[in-house]
């Protein structure tokens, strides 16, 4: 039965829906080929067609991860993204599994957004029979991904333990034109899904009970926001690693509530903010010759403890211009027309 | 006078009407988050255009019968129902505003005043955008509450009055049939909940119906036309008056309790 599934997810339909990503990376390819002759960049050189591939996935990683962390962080969630990190791999297990047992050459990628999701429905499922998200349920997720990832490569030791360390800690050099075209529908799907229910996702974040009683089905809106947060995890993970892919989630948000008043300005800035670490952090671990999730993040937390100062800078700055109060106004009521 | 005879007879016409109109029904709910139920034997039906004051003790299941009603509890045992559906599967959230105790909000989230007024709006666009009229309206209930001068400050930043004002004002932005608030005026200055009743009393004059879970004694029986006396099960249920002189008040919460000493 999977065996079947994962010969479809190999052959025909994930080929045609991968055919205009393949289109869009050679669009991609040319842009940066055009930047490089008018920059000079040695970083964005013809010849590394692998870095090319790195940006790109660098830039979508720091349009998805905040937008979709911006929703988590304000319901205390920060945690889901490292618990599903950790499933995730043990869904890159499954696929190396697989590929070693049965030779399907599925990518790992492909399984690890199966597994994810199947365990972002799971958590939910439980916080649902338990009325809370609680970190003890979060964190036997998180470990038992990661135990059955570790046995199920300990099982097939051979060559698999050789390739781990890239899911285990990112590699740009490591993201092929499969892997980043994969990245690229994930993406859609994201933004997609979020440009669409912004309102509703919102809505359920900021006051769950006022959200329901306004007949917004909580429940269904918090299994997308879990699944779209495996998406991410797992579309990030190749740049940033099973370990560090959380942080992209949290770190740009937490970083943003510091310095915006309005909702729609945290979301603009997070992003900012998390371009700002994934363009900086593969530049530097390019020349620096660092691992690039490591490096992101070190930037991206840097870039947080800045925030802090400026969001007390301009508390002080604003604390001095206190509007006036206005009266509760009973004759001109809204429906009473 | 000559209208007089040729009308229905009115108390007909009444008892029609009434059918149609019922906001909210409740037939032998009983509920318990255990197994020893919170709310039990509650009936109570809630016309169009009414003006309801829940009161009762602190755990007295207020808010759990307001919960119940609004569908997001189920009953144990008999029935809920709201705008004549069963509460749990209503969903026109254009029909209901509510105005929770301390907003249930998230605590740290960067939002403007002018932000959480426009999910008032929200339930009438569903997967659109807000449109020019929408703005309007949320500019309205901004004015209305007198929060314009706060629209873009961050909720968070803002008194505990401040913050309450825009959740009435998101209410109002939903222009909703029925308002249901649950102890709405907690942290509100005593000047502002005077004139915060007033512009309750003027909405249920435009026909809105108002529904008040209160444990202030004193708000209720100034400004509400009928009271139900909670505490597990219904200890008084009828006009303010009647309430005022009855011994429900002292049964319910103890003998403690007299309207003048529980304002809070």
């Amino acid at each position: 039965m999977t065996t079947a599934l994962f010969v479809a997810l190999q052959t025909g339909l994930l080929d045609t829906l991968l055919a205009p990503m393949y289109g869009f990376l050679e669009f991609w390819y040319w842009l940066l080929t055009q930047l490089y002759y008018v920059t000079g960049l040695e970083l964005i050189s013809p010849q590394y067609k692998f870095m090319h591939r790195a940006i790109l996935v660098g830039l979508c990683i720091g349009v998805m991860a905040p937008l979709i962390g911006t929703f988590l962080v304000h319901r205390q969630l920060a945690l889901i993204g490292d618990a599903l990190a950790h499933t995730a791999f043990a869904g890159v297990a499954v696929g190396l599994f697989l590929n070693g047992v049965l030779s399907l050459g599925v990518s790992p990628y492909l399984t690890a957004v199966v597994v994810a999701v199947i365990a972002a429905l799971l958590i939910e499922l439980i916080s649902e029979a338990t009325d809370a998200y609680n970190d003890v349920s979060m964190a036997i997720v998180l470990s038992t991904g990661f135990a059955l990832g570790t046995v199920l490569i300990s099982l097939n030791a051979g060559g698999l333990a050789v390739g781990i360390n890239q899911y285990l800690f990112g590699n740009l050099s490591t993201v092929s034109a499969e892997n980043a075209a994969i990245l690229l529908v994930l993406f859609a799907i994201i933004v997609g899904t979020v440009a669409l229910t912004r309102n509703q996702l919102l809505y359920v974040t900021f006051d769950e009970t006022a959200a329901a009683v306004s007949g917004l089905s909580v429940t269904w809106y918090n299994r997308v926001m879990v699944m779209l947060t495996a998406l991410v995890v797992v579309g990030a993970m190749q740049i940033m690693g099973v370990i560090l892919v959380a942080a992209m989630l949290v770190v740009p948000v937490a970083g943003a509530a510091q310095v915006s008043r309005s909702f729609n300005e945290s979301l603009l800035v997070s992003v900012v903010l998390a371009q700002l670490a994934v363009l900086l952090g593969i530049g530097v671990s390019y020349y620096g010759e660092a691992t690039a999730g490591g490096v992101i993040v070190l930037v991206a937390v840097g870039i947080y403890v800045v925030t802090i100062f400026v969001g007390k800078l301009q508390a002080r700055v604003r604390e001095d211009t206190a509007p006036e109060l206005g009266s509760i106004d009973a004759g001109d009521t809204p429906g009473s027309d | 006078m000559s209208t007089m005879t040729t009308a229905r007879d009115p108390t007909e016409e009444q008892a029609e009407s009434k059918l149609d109109d019922a906001v909210v029904e409740l037939s032998n709910v009983e509920f318990g988050y255990t197994a020893s139920p919170v709310v039990e034997d509650i009936s109570l039906r809630i016309d169009s255009g009414e003006y309801v004051a829940v009161v009762g003790p602190n755990g007295s299941g207020k808010s759990t019968l307001m919960k119940l009603m609004l569908g997001l509890l189920r009953p144990d045992e008999g029935t809920a129902a709201i705008f004549g559906e069963p509460s749990h599967v209503f969903d026109d959230g254009a029909r209901i505003g509510y105005v929770a105790q301390h907003a249930s909000a998230s605590k740290e989230m960067p939002i403007t005043v002018r932000e959480v007024v426009r999910m008032g709006r929200f339930p009438h666009v569903g997967f659109g955008r807000l449109s020019a009229e929408d703005n309007r309206i949320v500019d309205d209930a901004l004015e209305t509450v007198g929060m314009t001068a706060f629209a873009n400050r961050r909720v968070t930043k803002l008194s505990g009055g401040q913050r309450q004002r825009a959740f009435i004002a998101r209410a109002l932005a939903s222009e909703a049939d029925l308002l249901v608030l649950d102890e709405p005026t907690v942290g509100v200055d005593a000047e502002s909940v005077e004139a915060f009743y007033d512009l309750l009393a003027s909405l249920n004059e435009s026909g809105i119906t108002i529904l008040l879970i209160e444990h202030d004694l004193s708000a209720v029986t100034e400004h509400a036309d009928r009271v139900v006396c909670l505490n597990r099960e219904i200890y008084f249920d009828g006009p303010t008056e009647e309430f005022v002189e009855s011994d429900a008040l002292a049964r319910a919460f103890g003998t403690a309790a007299t309207f003048v000493g529980t304002k809070r």
